[in-house]
């Protein structure tokens, strides 16, 4: 009784906080931006979709999501000063797809020099029989997940993957795939978080992942 | 490993679910984001929302709905029916939707498609096709071992085309969609099985998903499907509407049976 009754307590306040959350979607050429703010909403979240630089900087949280082609959005967020801008982001940040594939070094997709957090390249899936389909669509694994990102994981949890291109297991995997080889489903540096995969779209398991970089302490 | 993914679909008219048999016959199925929710949590991979009215007053009301379909659904859905031209796609991609099926818009016009690519992506674009089979005289409507000569169809499998189904099957992998959905037009509504025969030929020869569609009657055509027709993912919709298969049981059998799907 007494348990419940504090594990209630501090749902409660969890709530009280992510609800008070200051969360900015970053706003750029990319597709899918709409199901991230949809899916903080269901959260409890009010979330800012924007490219005012200010506000991004002043948030408590920032999401770098997307759908789309390297070179193009690099193109815009050069044009509107978003490289800038994130990249000297020091609250926590998560990437999201194209957004995870942008904080690489350098991706094959056009050629594109990308924005350098994560010092890794990004490169296409290269089928290796008839079975290894790209993009690689639909609902695949995460395992070895080391990261508060993963905080309640205790086995290889599904999640919903579209994509052609991927980032190679690095220092910074916290997260890995297999898909025609181990990759990296996941990446964290320092503030910076990322995930190949859609939290947005992967079901409750994904609601957990959106929730752990909600309530995160901002060290971690 | 990529999972095998389990689609219902969802016949919309006037805001409701439908389900007909043989493109005829609608009966009622119940509110769609009641159902999208309820299929979501029993551990469906993806919905599919086919919009089958026609007038423009049910495409506003359609739109609506994708947009509360996107605020409560917290899985990837498709939606697909009345797709003419790239503004329909970018006003249901805008209203939410992770992808949009055409039909009949790209057997017309098979350009479609490499503009929805272009614009949005390959993963949006799924294409969707209805052939019949018109040389089966071995074997009886349903049997998942017809196959030959497979024409396409166009207007919900009402009108003939000159397309033939592996033909187009290569042009629209080739012109960049995302993933092909085939409902062969002998097995739609029977519930004896899938088109295995064809679906695998189409899994072993394209590099894109393809999804199978008609037929699904009980459990066994779901794995057989998957084992012997190669097929990445199934959809189908009445066994599911009248709780005849229940996913979660579909799912566990499927695991049994040595087919990989998310649980």
């Amino acid at each position: 009784m007494c348990i419940s009754l504090k594990s209630c307590t501090f749902a409660t306040v969890l709530y009280g906080l992510v609800k008070q959350m200051n969360v900015a979607i970053v706003k750029y050429n990319a597709g899918n931006i709409g199901s991230v703010e949809n899916a903080m909403r269901r959260l409890g979240i009010q979330p800012t979709v924007t490219d005012d630089p200010e506000i991004i900087c002043a948030a408590d949280r920032v999401i770098f999501p997307g759908q789309g082609e390297a070179r193009s959005a690099m193109e815009y967020l050069k044009a509107h000063r978003l490289d800038e801008v994130i990249v000297g982001l020091k609250q926590p940040v998560l990437g999201i797809c194209i957004g995870m594939q942008l904080l690489c070094r350098h991706s094959e997709e056009q050629d594109t020099e990308c924005l350098g957090v994560f010092d890794v390249d990004v490169k296409r899936f290269e089928p290796q029989n008839h079975e290894d389909k790209v993009p690689q669509m639909g609902w695949n694994t995460i395992e070895d997940t080391k990261s508060v990102l993963f905080t309640g994981f205790e086995k290889p949890e599904y999640v919903y993957f579209i994509h052609s291109f991927y980032v190679p297991k690095c220092e910074w995997t916290i997260a890995t795939t297999n898909y025609i080889q181990p990759y990296s489903s996941a990446l964290h540096k320092d503030n910076f978080y990322a995930t190949q995969f859609h939290p947005e779209k992967s079901g409750s398991v994904g609601e957990r992942i959106l929730k752990n970089f909600i309530t995160m302490r901002n060290q971690e | 490993m990529l999972a095998k993914r389990i689609i219902p679909c969802l016949d919309i008219k006037d805001g409701q679910t439908v389900k007909g048999t043989n493109f005829l016959n609608l009966r009622q199925a119940g509110d769609p984001i009641e159902l999208g929710k309820l299929y979501s949590e029993q551990g469906a991979d993806e919905l599919v929302y086919l919009d089958i009215t026609a007038s423009h007053e049910g495409r506003k009301t359609f739109t609506e709905l994708v947009k509360r379909i996107a605020q409560e659904i917290n899985i990837p859905f498709t939606v697909g029916g009345g797709i003419n031209e790239l503004s329909d796609v970018e006003r249901l991609l805008n209203a939410g939707a992770d992808k949009v099926s055409i039909n009949s818009a790209a057997l017309r016009r098979p350009k479609l498609i490499d503009e929805i690519v272009n614009n949005f992506g390959s993963q949006v674009c799924v294409v969707a096709i209805d052939a019949k089979c018109e040389d089966d005289t071995i074997h009886e409507n349903g049997d998942p071992r017809i196959d030959g000569d497979w024409r396409c169809y166009v207007n919900g499998g009402r009108v003939p085309t000159e397309r033939k189904l592996f033909d187009w099957a290569r042009e629209v992998n080739e012109r960049g969609a995302g993933e092909i959905l085939f409902t062969s037009m002998n097995h739609d509504g029977v519930k004896n099985g899938f088109a295995d025969a064809a679906l695998r030929k189409l899994a072993d020869t394209l590099t894109i998903p393809v999804i199978a569609s008609g037929g699904a009657g009980c459990r066994e055509h779901f794995r057989d499907t998957f084992l012997n027709g190669h097929s990445d993912a199934a959809l189908a919709a009445s066994v599911f509407h009248f709780g005849e298969i229940p996913i979660p049981e579909l799912k566990q059998y499927l695991r049994s049976e040595g087919v990989n799907v998310r649980t």
